[in-house]
């Protein structure tokens, strides 16, 4: 079942944390309690300290480990995050933190009659556990997993054996990237492509779904918004109608920044894909860089509105416009 | 407090399991005027039970349905003389103000009988109750539906008593999306999916606002305006206005006019409009009472439009009714889910937004009173998960509502660059 759960926190307890790939740790948590062992394509949330504010990340279950008591993640430190995932790599053993139950947004669908899992970088997390469910269920798959280069690819080292054949590695180093097309063409008819990765990837297999006429619920992929055209850049945010103006900085959310200032914000889901923090573009000095799933690839490049949990905007030069100075963009927003 | 967070500005979740409550400081119509007279009228009011009857002079009272001497309830007693109720088991009697004026085997009265005189009020065809605190109570807050009694509209309406949240009654009107989809003989159109629509709000109210222009018109709207206009067989502009009251009164402005005649511009002379007159009252936490008008600006003196309109309407009204009612089972049935909000809910997100700013006001709690300074993380997450499964009165312990508490929902799986995301 797929619905939204509420949300039900307890502690938990860290088991283990260690490097299993380049700026990857792989993070073992031991929860009070666990109602139910988590099923592929799950998530937890949890309870995150980022400059020191309590706040709400995301991570894909990896698996469970000890007697199905334990719940395995794997963690990216990220360049440009905002703390989170430093965060998570700062966790020692022994240390208590908070999440939720398993949460499901991802399931995979049984009784199909073939399956490819595509996996890139850090993606692979939530890749794991359907690959090791399909092959206990005897299920016609096959499993790619690319990255850039071979050191980041973590769980290679459990995957290689319990897939072996089945198991497609791409490595852009090694010149074996991945072919989208080719990838899309590999699915059975009927069959289900399941893929979690960067915003490239995810990009370049859905137009590539939609060129080959496939069916699109047949595409499955988790949404957390994409991480856009450009890197997050500070920028200027107004809102004529309220009087507000004020810096989005680039570690931080064009809806967290208008909050920050008193504007009084609807929203809900902050990933980009429920569409209720919407706000109307009145002007923009710059380039819109669209990160939500929402709106459709029209209604982006008429840029006449913006999903401000995910979305930014960037100095013209950035954006590669003519004439762009490298001053930061500025938009002019309406907001309900 | 950092300080550039306002706790105001937090927005509350939404989840629909923790959302069972009303707020008590607000008035609540509890009965169309013609309702109550010299009889006694007995009514849940916000879990409260509540009497109702109207002076010989014509002024109407509410007292709590309880005697004070052993709560027997006073609706089953009588009326007597000019203003009194005297309760049908040992004859205790009191006035509009629910003090005691006669009692049994005693020449005195005891000075502490007394039951709850609710502040009542007596507006647009509705009588209001307040069932929080009456020095509260300023009359000036009764919702402004001056259609139900205007020279200028004609209309009339119905009390339904749904088995639902009055919540969802408001989710229903703010999103008439569903229309479409619920009403599709009579005033649904495929326009009303595929319109967009803009929201705007105040403290204390919320304006969705959708228009659909040179489309063929409903059915119902097609007889409506062939009422004024009757050779007129081309396509028209519909609008839809949604004005929001807190906590629970919702007036629809509704018409259709001329293609093309300057209805969106503001002339809706080639037009009709209609106002759909609805105010919730909370009856308990999953039962409430649905008032509902129909007032139109045509053919005033047409008594067997108004007879029409108002049966037409309590049959699209009926397929709702349904719905709700199977929604809210839908709900109690699947307790470890929470509701996914759609942007067509936008309206009714900012309605529940701000009933629960009502209701921490009257609780005296403040949502952002943890301290985004205290301490360090593994002790603030303790106080998170404490504070996250500590259950609200009538909340089902999504512990949502608490993520906000505990200040952790307010920046939630933001993806950031590089990958998605998840795992960063």
């Amino acid at each position: 079942m797929a619905a939204t759960s509420a949300k039900r926190w307890r502690r938990a307890r860290v088991i283990d944390v260690r490097e299993v790939a380049q700026h990857v740790r792989r993070i073992v948590l031991e929860p009070e309690r666990l109602e139910a062992p988590a099923p592929p394509g799950s998530h937890i949330d949890i309870g995150v300290y980022v400059n020191g504010r309590a706040d709400v990340r995301s991570y894909s279950v990896v698996g469970m480990s000890g007697y199905g008591t334990e719940l395995v993640l794997g963690v990216q430190l990220a360049r440009q995050s905002r703390g989170g995932s430093a965060y998570m790599h700062n966790l020692r053993r022994g240390q208590e933190v908070s999440i939720t139950q398993p949460l499901q947004n991802f399931p995979l669908n049984y009784g199909k009659p073939g399956y490819v899992l595509a996996a890139g970088g850090i993606g692979i997390t939530a890749m794991v556990a359907m690959g090791k469910a399909l092959k206990a269920r005897g299920a016609d798959y096959r499993f790619v997993y690319g990255a850039r280069s071979r050191d980041l690819m973590a769980f290679l080292d459990e995957l290689v054996p319990e897939h072996g054949d089945c198991l497609d590695l791409r490595v852009d180093d090694e010149g074996s990237s991945l072919d989208v097309a080719e990838l899309v063409a590999g699915v059975p008819v009927g069959g289900e492509l399941y893929v979690c990765g960067p915003t490239p990837m995810l990009d370049a297999i859905r137009s590539a779904w939609a060129r080959a006429g496939r069916r699109p619920a047949d595409l499955r992929f988790e949404t957390f918004g994409s991480s856009g055209r450009f890197a997050p850049e500070a920028f200027t945010v107004r809102i004529p109608r309220l009087g507000l103006e004020t810096l989005v900085p680039h570690d931080v959310s064009m809806l967290e920044a208008l909050e920050a200032c008193g504007a009084d914000m609807m929203f809900d889901c902050r990933r980009g894909e429920c569409g209720l923090c919407e706000v109307k573009v009145l002007d923009v000095d710059g380039v819109i860089d669209h990160r939500d799933v929402f709106l459709s690839d029209d209604q982006h490049r008429a840029g006449d509105r913006l999903q401000c949990c995910v979305s930014r905007v960037v100095s013209a030069r950035t954006g590669g416009l003519a004439g762009g100075d490298g001053r930061p963009a500025v938009v002019s927003i309406d907001v309900p | 407090m950092t300080g550039s967070t306002s706790p105001a500005s937090i927005g509350r979740p939404t989840g629909h399991a923790g959302f069972r409550s009303f707020p008590l400081n607000a008035w609540y119509a509890a009965a169309w005027d013609h309702e109550v007279g010299r009889n006694l009228l007995p009514k849940t009011i916000a879990n409260r039970p509540v009497v109702l009857y109207r002076t010989t002079g014509g002024r109407p009272v509410a007292l709590a349905d309880a005697c004070w001497h052993r709560l027997a309830p006073l609706s089953m007693g009588k009326l007597r003389g000019e203003d009194e109720i005297m309760c049908g088991y040992h004859g205790i009697c009191y006035d509009p103000d629910g003090r005691a004026t006669f009692m049994p085997a005693q020449e005195t009265i005891n000075p502490s009988a007394t039951v709850h005189s609710f502040p009542v009020v007596e507006r647009h065809r509705y009588v209001w109750i307040w069932p929080g605190d009456p020095a509260l109570a300023d009359p000036a807050l009764v919702p402004d539906l001056y259609w139900n009694e205007h020279p200028d509209w004609a209309g009339d309406g119905k009390t339904i008593r749904v088995n639902c949240s009055y919540q969802l009654i408001v989710d229903n009107l703010m999103d008439l999306t569903h229309e479409q989809f619920v009403h599709g003989s009579s005033i649904g159109h495929d326009a009303l999916s595929e319109s967009e629509f803009t929201v705007t709000h105040t403290d204390r109210t919320v304006a969705v606002t959708k228009w659909m222009l040179g489309i063929e018109p409903p059915p119902f709207w097609k007889r409506n305006l062939q009422d004024r206009f009757p050779d007129y067989d081309e396509p028209v502009d519909r609008w839809q206005i949604i004005h929001y009251t807190a906590p629970s009164t919702i007036a629809i402005d509704v018409g259709v006019a001329k293609a093309g005649t300057g209805a969106p511009e503001g002339d809706r002379s080639q037009g009709v409009t209609g106002t759909v007159i609805n105010t919730m009252t909370p009856e308990t936490d999953n039962t409430c009472h649905y008032l509902w008008a129909f007032a139109r600006d045509w053919c005033l003196d047409k008594q067997v439009i108004t007879t029409r309109l108002r049966e037409g309407v309590s049959n699209v009204f009926f397929e709702d009714e349904q719905m709700l009612e199977a929604q809210q089972r839908g709900i109690e049935a699947n307790p470890d889910y929470d509701f996914y909000n759609l942007n067509i809910d936008a309206g009714s997100m900012w309605t529940r937004r701000i009933v629960q700013r009502m209701i921490d006001a009257e609780l005296g709690s403040d949502v952002g009173a943890v301290s985004d300074e205290a301490g360090h993380a593994a002790a603030a997450m303790t106080e998170v998960t404490g504070a996250a499964n500590a259950e609200l009165p009538g909340d089902g312990g999504t512990g949502q509502a608490a993520e906000v508490a505990g200040g952790v929902a307010r920046h939630r799986e933001q993806p950031t660059a590089g990958l998605m995301g998840r795992g960063l």
